[in-house]
C-alpha cells in the first residue's frame, strides 16, 4: 500500500470571521496527483492557503495530518522545511533581491533545518542549470529581482522553478494554469509532470481541464460551497468540462 | 494567528556600556567664560577664541528651530556640560601612553587602535567625549603629504589651512545648532589631501560619547585639493542612559577642481528604549562645497540610531560640471524620530545631483524626508534626479515626505520619483512558505529595499550596515 502523506479531516476554516471551509475531507497518498476543481468562491484557494499556514485564515475545527504529524501545529516555515510547497496564485515581488539569492536562501533554510550543509553560490548554480532548462529559461532570470516586472506568465513559471529547486514532498499548485498561454501552459504542466515521483504527491487546484491533459490526475474532487461534493477519476474532470458546475450544485441541494 | 508585529522584544543596544574613567568635566552651563576655558584647555591661538565668541554671540540672538517634523521637550542649554575629557591627555605619537581603558573601549566597539590589530586599509581618528584620543596611520599618510589629525592638533599645527577653510561651507551663523557648535566645539577630525593625490587609505573617525550630562560637539573639516580623491567613513555610538544627550556636530567638505570626496556615515547613537526614554538628539549640519570645476562630493548615510535625527547633508555645486550625490537609509523604530534629507544647491553650469533616500519606519517611529533642490539663475543645464522611497512596518508608524524644488533657470531638467510601500504579511508569508524564517524575511526585504544605497558604501561598511539594520529592526515583525 502507498503511504498516506496528507489526511484532512472535517476541516473548517474562516477568514475575517466568515467561515469558508465547512468540513473538508481529503486523503492523499504518496505518488498520487489529486485535482481539486470547483467554481469561483468555492474555497479552493482557501484550502491551499490553510494548508500552507497563511496567518489570515483561522482553522476552527478539524485536523490535518502530514506524514503522520499535526500540520496545523506547525509554523508556515516549518511546514515548508518539512516538504510542503505552495505555488501561489498571486506570487509577490521582492524588490532588490535577485531570484538566485532568494532561491538559494530558501534551499539553504530547508537544508539547515534538515541538518545538511548549506550550499555556496557556485555549488548552488550548478544544481540550478538543469532546473532552469526544465522550464525553458536562460540564466538571465536569475539576476532579476524576485517577480519584479515579471509578466503573469513569468511569475507562474517562476513558481514552478522554485518547485523544481525545492523538491517538496507535497506540492500544492494554486491555479498555476491561469493566466498562461497555451505554450506556457504546456511547458509548466509538463515540468510538473516530470517532477512526479513515487514518494511525493501533488494537489492541483484548477478551474480548467486543460492542465489535466498534461498532468494526469489519479483523483478529481469537486469543491463547492466549502465542501468536497464529489470525487472521481479523470473522467469527472472531463464531465465538468462539458457540463460546468451547476448540475453538481443542484445535485448537492437535492442530496 | 497574527503576524506578531511589535510582538517581540527589541534586541538590546549592543554598544550601551559605560567606560569607568576619570574625566575632566567642565561644570554645566554656557557663557563666554566657559568658551574661554575650553579654548584655553585646548591651547588655542587667539584667533580661534575670537571665532568661537563670534559664533556664541550670534547664537544668543537665535532661536532653536522648531520646523522639523519631530517633537521633544525643551533643551536646557545651561544644564549641559560642554567639555569632558579623559584625565590623562594622551600624546598622539605614542599609543602606549593612552589609558588602556580607552583602548579597550574602542576595541570593544570593533575599532582596535593598536598598531598590530589595526583595520587594514582604514586610518582611524578616535574621539572620546570631547577629545581625540588617537589617530592611526598618521605617519604613513604624511609621507604622501596627506594631513589626517584631530581638529585640535590641526588648529595648532596647520593654522593657515584651518583659517582658510573653517566656516567657509557652514558659517558660524548658518543655523542655531551650527552656531552653538562654532562656539563650543571640542574636537573632530581634520584631513587635507594634496594636489593629485589619491588617498591610499579610507580615512575614518569614530565618535564615542561616554560621560553623562554632556553634549558632544565635534567639528570635522575635509579638504580635497585639485585632482585628489578621499573616501571618508564615520561611525558613532553612546552608552544607554535615561537622559537625552545632545550631539550637535558640523562637518564641512571642500572639493577643489577635479577633486572627489566620498563621505559615508553609519550613525548608531543610542536610540532610547521602547518607551522613548533616553537617547541621543542628533542635530547635525553637514555640507560639502564643490568649489572646483568637475569636482564631486558624495554623501552616503545609514541612520539607525538616535532618539531624534535632524540632518541634511548637502552639496553646494559651485564649480561648473560638478556633481553632488546623496544616498540615505534612515530607520526609525520604537519611538525614534528622524527628519532628514539633503540640500542640493546648483550654482555652476552643467551641475548634476542625485538623491536616493530610503526611509524605513517600524514600531511608533516617525520618518520624514525633507529635501531641497535649488537651481539658481546661472546654473545652465543643471540636472537633478530624486528618488524617495518609504517603507512601513506595522501600522503605528509614519512616513512623511517634503521635497522642495526651486528652479530659477529654465534649462534645468528635474526628475522626482517617490513611493511608499508596506512590508505586508503576504510578502513575509511568501518567504516563510519557502522555508525562510520571519526575521530573515524582513531582513531580506529591507535589504532589497535599501540596495541602491548599500552598494554605495565601502565593502566592510556595507556588511556592518546590513547587520545594524537587522538589529535595529529585530523584533519589529514576528
Amino acid at each position: 500500500m502507498k503511504p498516506r502523506l496528507l489526511e484532512i479531516r472535517n476541516l473548517h476554516a474562516s477568514v475575517d470571521g466568515r467561515e469558508i471551509l465547512h468540513g473538508v475531507d481529503l486523503e492523499v497518498n504518496a505518488g498520487e496527483v489529486h485535482a481539486i476543481m470547483g467554481p469561483n468562491g468555492s474555497g479552493k484557494s482557501t484550502l491551499a492557503q490553510v494548508l500552507a499556514g497563511h496567518p489570515a485564515y483561522t482553522v476552527t475545527e478539524g485536523s490535518v495530518t502530514f506524514d503522520g504529524k499535526d500540520l496545523l501545529a506547525m509554523q508556515p516555515e516549518q511546514r515548508a522545511r518539512d516538504g510542503v510547497f505552495l505555488a501561489f496564485q498571486y506570487p509577490v515581488a521582492i524588490r532588490g533581491i535577485t531570484n538566485a539569492y532568494f532561491l538559494r536562501s530558501a534551499v539553504n533554510a530547508v537544508r539547515k533545518a534538515r541538518g545538511q550543509e548549506e550550499l555556496g553560490p557556485l555549488e548552488f548554480m550548478e544544481t540550478l542549470e538543469a532546473k532552469l532548462k526544465l522550464i525553458g529559461w536562460d540564466d538571465s532570470y536569475l539576476s532579476r529581482p524576485v517577480n519584479e516586472g515579471f509578466s503573469g506568465g513569468e511569475k507562474k513559471r517562476n513558481e514552478i522553478l522554485q518547485l523544481a529547486v525545492l523538491e517538496p514532498r507535497l506540492a500544492i499548485l494554486d491555479e498555476t494554469d491561469s493566466g498562461l498561454d497555451i505554450d506556457a501552459l504546456k511547458t509548466v504542466a509538463q515540468t510538473v509532470d516530470r517532477l512526479r515521483r513515487p514518494d511525493t504527491a501533488t494537489v492541483l487546484v484548477t478551474h480548467y481541464y486543460r492542465i489535466l491533459t498534461y498532468v494526469l490526475p489519479d483523483y478529481v474532487h469537486v469543491l463547492s460551497g466549502g465542501r468536497i461534493v464529489k470525487s472521481g477519476t479523470k473522467d469527472l474532470a472531463l464531465e465538468l468540462e462539458r457540463k460546468g458546475y451547476d448540475w453538481l450544485r443542484e445535485e448537492a441541494a437535492v442530496g | 494567528m497574527t503576524s506578531g508585529i511589535e510582538a517581540q522584544v527589541l534586541q538590546p543596544y549592543k554598544y550601551g556600556f559605560v567606560t569607568d574613567i576619570e574625566a575632566d568635566v567642565v561644570p554645566p552651563g554656557l557663557n563666554e567664560d566657559v568658551i574661554r576655558l575650553i579654548s584655553r584647555k585646548k591651547g588655542e591661538p587667539e584667533w580661534m577664541l575670537e571665532w568661537r565668541l563670534r559664533g556664541y554671540r550670534h547664537w544668543l540672538k537665535m532661536a532653536e528651530p522648531h520646523w522639523p517634523n519631530v517633537t521633544y521637550g525643551p533643551i536646557d542649554y545651561q544644564a549641559i556640560s560642554y567639555y569632558a575629557a579623559p584625565k590623562v591627555k594622551p600624546t598622539l605619537e605614542s599609543l602606549e601612553q593612552v589609558d588602556p581603558k580607552l583602548l579597550e573601549t574602542f576595541a570593544k566597539l570593533g575599532i582596535p587602535l593598536e598598531e598590530r590589530k589595526r583595520l587594514a586599509g582604514v586610518a582611524v581618528d578616535a574621539v572620546f567625549d570631547s577629545v581625540s584620543v588617537a589617530t592611526t596611520f598618521r605617519g604613513t599618510l604624511a609621507k604622501q603629504g596627506i594631513i589626517f589629525c584631530s581638529m585640535s592638533d590641526a588648529i595648532r599645527e596647520y593654522p593657515d589651512l584651518v583659517r582658510q577653510y573653517l566656516g567657509t561651507v557652514v558659517p558660524q551663523t548658518d543655523n542655531f545648532f551650527a552656531a552653538l557648535n562654532s562656539a563650543v566645539f571640542t574636537d573632530g577630525s581634520f584631513a587635507y589631501i594634496p594636489k593629485g593625490v589619491r588617498c591610499p587609505l579610507e580615512l575614518s573617525t569614530y565618535f564615542r560619547i561616554n560621560a553623562s550630562s554632556t553634549g558632544q560637539f565635534e567639528r570635522t573639516l575635509v579638504i580635497a585639493d585639485e585632482g585628489s580623491y578621499v573616501g571618508y567613513l564615520e561611525g558613532c555610538s553612546a552608552p544607554m542612559r535615561d537622559e537625552n544627550q545632545l550631539h550637535a556636530a558640523v562637518v564641512e567638505l571642500v572639493a577643489l577642481d577635479d577633486a572627489q570626496i566620498k563621505y559615508s556615515t553609519i550613525q548608531n547613537w543610542y536610540p532610547g528604549d521602547e518607551a522613548g526614554r533616553g537617547g541621543i538628539y542628533n542635530f547635525v549640519t553637514k555640507r560639502g562645497k564643490c568649489a572646483g570645476r568637475r569636482s564631486k562630493i558624495s554623501w552616503t548615510q545609514v541612520e539607525t540610531g538616535s532618539a531624534i535625527t535632524w540632518k541634511y547633508p548637502g552639496c553646494i555645486l559651485q564649480g561648473d560640471d560638478s556633481i553632488g550625490e546623496f544616498y540615505s537609509v534612515a530607520v526609525t523604530n520604537n519611538r525614534q524620530q528622524a527628519d532628514t534629507g539633503t540640500k542640493m544647491i546648483h550654482l555652476g553650469k552643467n551641475t548634476r545631483s542625485t538623491i536616493v533616500s530610503k526611509g524605513i519606519s517600524a514600531g511608533h517611529g516617525q520618518n520624514t524626508y525633507r529635501g531641497l533642490v535649488k537651481i539658481l539663475k546661472g546654473a545652465e543645464h543643471a540636472r537633478n534626479y530624486s528618488q524617495c522611497d518609504s517603507m512601513l512596518i506595522g501600522d503605528q508608524c509614519g512616513a512623511h515626505t517634503f521635497p522642495y524644488i526651486d528652479v530659477r533657470n529654465s534649462t534645468a531638467i528635474m526628475e522626482h520619483e517617490a513611493s511608499t510601500s508596506k512590508i505586508g504579511e503576504d510578502q513575509i508569508f511568501y518567504c516563510k512558505q519557502r522555508g525562510i524564517s520571519g526575521e530573515d524575511a524582513v531582513s531580506m526585504i529591507v535589504n532589497g529595499f535599501c540596495k541602491e544605497v548599500f552598494k554605495e558604501l565601502p565593502m566592510e561598511f556595507a556588511v556592518e550596515a546590513q547587520r545594524l539594520l537587522s538589529i535595529s529592526l529585530e523584533g519589529s515583525v514576528g
